[in-house]
C-alpha cells in the first residue's frame, strides 16, 4: 500500500488565543464557512431539542449519571476492567499520551501491521497517535469522512464533531483530487463538488482500506462498567466497518468515559444525537462486549487513558468538565468559536469546552497558550445553556482565570490595572477621585476626537479605542446630584 | 411603603453614564419608593472577579457589603452586576476566609434586584407612566437573558411605554462581544462580534438602541459612534424616566 505523508501539522506551537484569533479573523472564506455551518447545526439542534418536554430532566439525569461515575471512578474502573477481562479483552492502563501510543504501536507491531484503520476518535487525536505510529513506520488511516478530509489536506481538525467544518465542498474536491492518489485509490476522473460525488469518491477510497486492514483503532463514546460494553455512536457506518472487519481492535478510552450501567445509556442516546447533529436518533450505534468467537475482531485491547484526567478530577470546580460527552453543542452556539474557528484554540478540543478542558488537563501555568484559553470567552453563557450534561462552563472559566492569575504572579498590564482599580474601588473617597478622573478622561477623548489616534496606541486603552469611541459623560456625578436633591435642591 | 431601598448605581454608570443612575432615582421616586443612594458605594467587583483577580476583588466586595448593609432592597440598573452579586460574591467571600464577610454577603445577595425585576416582581408595576414616541430596538444582553433571566421583564416594561415602537434585532440572543476585559484582551474578536451586532441593530432602522446594561451599550454605542451612525444608545431606566409628549 502506498503511503501518504504522515507529517501532518501539529497544534504544538500555536500562539496564545488573541494572536491566533486575529489570524483566523483575517480569513474571510473561513468566517463564511463557519458562520454558515454553525448556523445550520444550531437551527437543527434547536428544533430537535425543542421537541422534548423533558429536556431539563434529561440534562439533569445525564449530569447525575456522570457525577456518580466520576466521584466513584476508582470503583467503576475496576468493575469495567473486571467485566472486560472476563469477556476476553486485554485491558491496559496508560498514565499519559506517550504510554498509550507505545501500547498501540506494540500491539500493531506484534501483528506485523504497517497500517491501521481508525474510527473517528478524540482520545487518539489528543495523544497524537497518528504521528506516534508514523515514527514506528505504521500508517494510520482516518476513515471518518471529515477526518479523511483533514488528513488528506495535511490539515488540523477545527471542530470536535465536524473536524473539517472550516472547509467548503469546493475545497474538499480539490483536496480529494490532489491527495487521494498518494494515499490509495485516487479520486475518480472529473470529480465535481457535488456532495454525492464527493461521498462516493470517499467510499471507494476507504473501501480498500477496510478490506485490507488487519488492525483497527477506535475510541469509545461510553464504556459501560457493569456489562463491559464499549459504545461508539457515529453517522456514517465507516466506524462500524472498522469495528467489525479487522482481526484486531484497539480502543483508546479516556477514564471519564465510564458509565455505571447499561441502562444509563438510555439518557445519553437521547441527549447526544439531538445536541450533536440535531437528529432524534443516532444513525449507527455500535456496542460490543468482548470477543465473540467467529464474529468480528478476535483480539481486543482497551487502553484506559488518564493523560491529565486525574488532575482535572481533583479540581473542585473544574471536574464537571469531565462529564462532557463531546457533542459540540457548545462550539456551535459560541459566538467566539463562530468567528475564530477551532484552530485558534491550539488543541483538538476547541470552543468553550476546549477553553476549560485543555487548562484542566494540562494545568494552569503550563504555557501562555493554555493560560490564554480561559479568557477566550465573553462569558455570555450560551454554552452552559446548550450543554446536555449541565457543565457550567462560564463558572469554570472564571475559576480557571483565577488559577491562571495565581500561577502567574509576574507584572502585566492587566495585573497593574486590576491592582490600581481594586485600590481605587476599595473606598468611597478614592473611588470618587478615580470616577472623576475616568469621566474627565472620557470627556476629553470624546470632545477632542482623539479616539482614532489613541486607538493606534498599544495597551488596554488603545485596544478599546481601536474600534470603538468612548462615551462622553454628561452632567454632574450621581452622588453630588443626589446630595443636592436630598437637600431639596434640584 | 416602609421598605428601605438603596440604589446601586454601578461603577460604569457612576463614571460614564450618570444619567442612568439619576433616571433610576426618578423612576423609583415617582412610584413612591423611599430610597437612598449610599455615597459609600463603589463597584460590585465583577471586573476583578471575571479577570481572575480574586484577591483584588476582596476589598471591593467588602466595600459593597459595608455600603449596602441595612437596606431591605438594593436596586441596580445592571443585570450583569446583579448577577455578579448573586453568583460570584460568595466565591470572593470564601477567598477572603473572613466568615463575617461571608455572612454579610449571604444576607445581602437575595436583596439585590436588577431594576426591571424590582419594578415587576417587587412593586408589581409594568406601566411606570413613561412616554417615548420613538422607534426603539431592544438588545436583551447575555446576563439578563441567561444569568438572571430578567430580559422579558424589561421587555414588558418597555412595551408599556406610551408611543414606543419596540423592535428586536435579528440574533437577539447573540452576545455583542463586550465581555468585560475580553473587549480589550481579545479586542479583535470583540470588535468582530460587535460589528455583526451593529449590522443587526442598524437593520431594524430604529432611532434608539436600549438595553438594561450600559456595559454592552458602551461597546455597541462606541462602534455606532465610530461609524458616525446617528442611532442613540439609552439605558432602560432613561426610557422609563422619559415623559416626552406623544402626538
Amino acid at each position: 500500500m502506498t503511503h501518504v505523508s504522515q507529517q501532518t501539522p501539529v497544534f504544538l506551537g500555536t500562539p496564545p488565543f488573541p494572536k491566533a484569533a486575529r489570524t483566523a479573523l483575517g480569513n474571510t472564506q473561513l468566517r463564511a464557512n463557519l458562520a454558515n455551518a454553525t448556523a445550520t447545526i444550531r437551527a437543527k439542534r434547536s428544533r430537535a431539542v425543542g421537541e422534548l418536554d423533558q429536556w431539563p430532566q434529561l440534562r439533569a439525569a445525564g449530569a447525575a449519571i456522570k457525577d456518580d461515575a466520576l466521584l466513584n471512578l476508582d470503583r467503576y474502573l475496576q468493575q469495567l476492567e473486571d467485566s472486560l477481562t472476563s469477556r476476553g479483552v486485554k485491558v491496559h492502563w496508560a498514565r499519559d499520551a506517550d504510554a498509550a501510543c507505545q501500547i498501540v504501536a506494540r500491539v500493531a507491531k506484534a501483528h506485523g501491521a504497517i497500517d491501521v484503520v481508525k474510527v473517528k476518535s478524540m482520545a487518539t487525536q489528543e495523544i497524537g497517535l497518528n504521528e506516534a505510529l508514523a515514527e514506528h513506520g505504521i500508517a494510520a488511516w482516518e476513515t471518518d469522512l471529515a477526518e479523511l478530509i483533514v488528513q488528506l489536506g495535511e490539515d488540523l481538525p477545527s471542530h470536535i464533531l465536524v473536524p473539517a467544518i472550516h472547509r467548503n465542498r469546493t475545497e474538499i474536491r480539490d483536496i480529494f483530487v490532489a491527495a487521494m492518489g498518494a494515499a490509495g485509490r485516487a479520486a475518480p476522473e472529473g470529480l465535481t463538488d457535488d456532495p454525492a460525488a464527493l461521498a462516493e469518491a470517499a467510499r471507494l477510497h476507504l473501501r480498500e482500506k477496510f478490506l485490507s486492514a488487519k488492525v483497527a483503532v477506535s475510541g469509545a463514546n461510553f464504556a459501560v462498567a457493569d456489562s463491559g460494553t464499549l459504545v461508539i455512536v457515529e453517522s456514517e457506518g465507516n466506524g462500524r466497518m472498522c469495528l467489525t472487519l479487522p482481526e484486531v481492535l484497539i480502543s483508546v478510552v479516556g477514564i471519564e468515559k465510564v458509565v455505571p450501567t447499561w441502562r444509563d445509556l438510555d439518557v445519553f442516546f437521547q441527549t447526544l444525537p439531538r445536541s450533536a447533529t440535531g437528529e432524534r436518533m443516532n444513525p449507527y450505534t455500535s456496542t460490543w462486549s468482548g470477543v465473540t468467537p467467529g464474529d468480528g475482531p478476535q483480539e481486543m485491547h482497551v487502553i484506559l487513558l488518564d493523560n491529565g484526567r486525574s488532575r482535572a478530577l481533583a479540581d473542585e470546580v473544574g471536574r464537571q468538565a469531565l462529564r462532557c460527552i463531546r457533542c459540540s453543542a457548545c462550539l456551535n452556539v459560541c459566538p467566539v468559536y463562530e468567528r475564530t474557528g477551532g484552530h485558534a484554540y491550539g488543541s483538538v478540543y476547541p470552543g468553550p469546552i476546549g477553553a476549560i478542558l485543555n487548562p484542566l488537563l494540562a494545568g494552569p501555568g503550563t504555557s501562555k497558550q493554555v493560560d490564554s484559553l480561559p479568557y477566550a470567552s465573553t462569558l455570555c453563557g450560551a454554552c452552559f445553556e446548550a450543554c446536555p450534561v449541565l457543565i457550567d462552563i462560564p463558572s469554570v472559566l472564571v475559576d480557571l482565570r483565577s488559577q491562571v492569575v495565581d500561577a502567574n504572579r509576574g507584572p502585566s498590564a492587566m495585573a497593574t490595572s486590576m491592582r490600581a482599580v481594586s485600590w481605587a474601588m476599595g473606598g468611597p473617597r478614592r473611588w470618587g477621585f478615580a470616577r472623576a478622573l475616568a469621566a474627565g478622561g472620557a470627556r476629553v477623548v470624546s470632545s477632542l476626537r482623539l479616539s482614532r489616534v489613541l486607538g493606534l496606541m498599544p495597551g488596554l486603552a488603545g485596544a478599546w479605542l481601536r474600534g470603538r469611541n468612548l462615551p462622553s459623560p454628561r452632567g454632574s456625578s450621581v452622588r453630588s446630584w443626589w446630595k443636592r436633591r436630598s437637600r431639596g435642591e434640584r | 411603603m416602609a421598605m428601605k431601598v438603596a440604589v446601586m448605581v454601578t461603577c460604569i454608570n457612576d463614571a460614564l453614564y450618570p444619567g442612568t443612575g439619576k433616571a433610576v432615582v426618578r423612576v423609583l421616586s415617582e412610584l413612591g419608593v423611599d430610597l437612598d443612594v449610599p455615597t459609600a458605594q463603589t463597584c460590585c467587583g465583577q471586573p476583578m472577579i471575571n479577570s481572575g483577580y480574586m484577591d483584588q476583588a476582596v476589598p471591593v466586595v467588602r466595600a459593597f457589603a459595608s455600603a449596602f448593609e441595612g437596606y431591605d432592597a438594593i436596586v441596580t440598573p445592571s443585570a450583569s452586576c446583579a448577577g455578579s452579586v448573586r453568583h460570584q460574591h460568595s466565591l470572593v467571600a470564601r477567598r477572603s476566609e473572613d466568615p463575617k464577610l461571608a455572612a454579610a454577603i449571604q444576607g445581602l445577595s437575595p436583596r439585590v434586584y436588577e431594576l426591571s425585576e424590582f419594578l415587576t416582581d417587587v412593586l408589581g408595576v409594568e406601566d411606570v407612566g413613561a412616554s417615548f414616541p420613538h422607534r426603539v430596538a431592544y438588545h436583551r444582553t447575555c446576563h439578563a437573558t441567561r444569568m438572571i433571566h430578567s430580559d422579558d421583564r424589561a421587555a414588558r416594561l418597555l412595551r408599556a411605554v406610551r408611543g414606543i415602537e419596540l423592535v428586536e434585532p435579528e440574533g437577539a440572543d447573540q452576545c455583542c462581544g463586550f465581555g468585560g476585559t475580553f473587549a480589550v484582551g481579545n479586542a479583535d474578536v470583540s470588535i468582530a462580534m460587535g460589528t455583526d451586532k451593529v449590522r443587526a441593530v442598524q437593520a431594524t432602522q430604529a432611532h434608539v438602541l436600549v438595553a438594561a446594561d450600559n456595559s454592552c451599550l458602551m461597546h455597541i454605542g462606541g462602534m455606532l459612534s465610530r461609524e458616525r451612525d446617528g442611532m442613540r444608545v439609552m439605558h432602560l431606566a432613561e426610557i422609563l424616566a422619559a415623559r416626552e409628549p406623544v402626538t
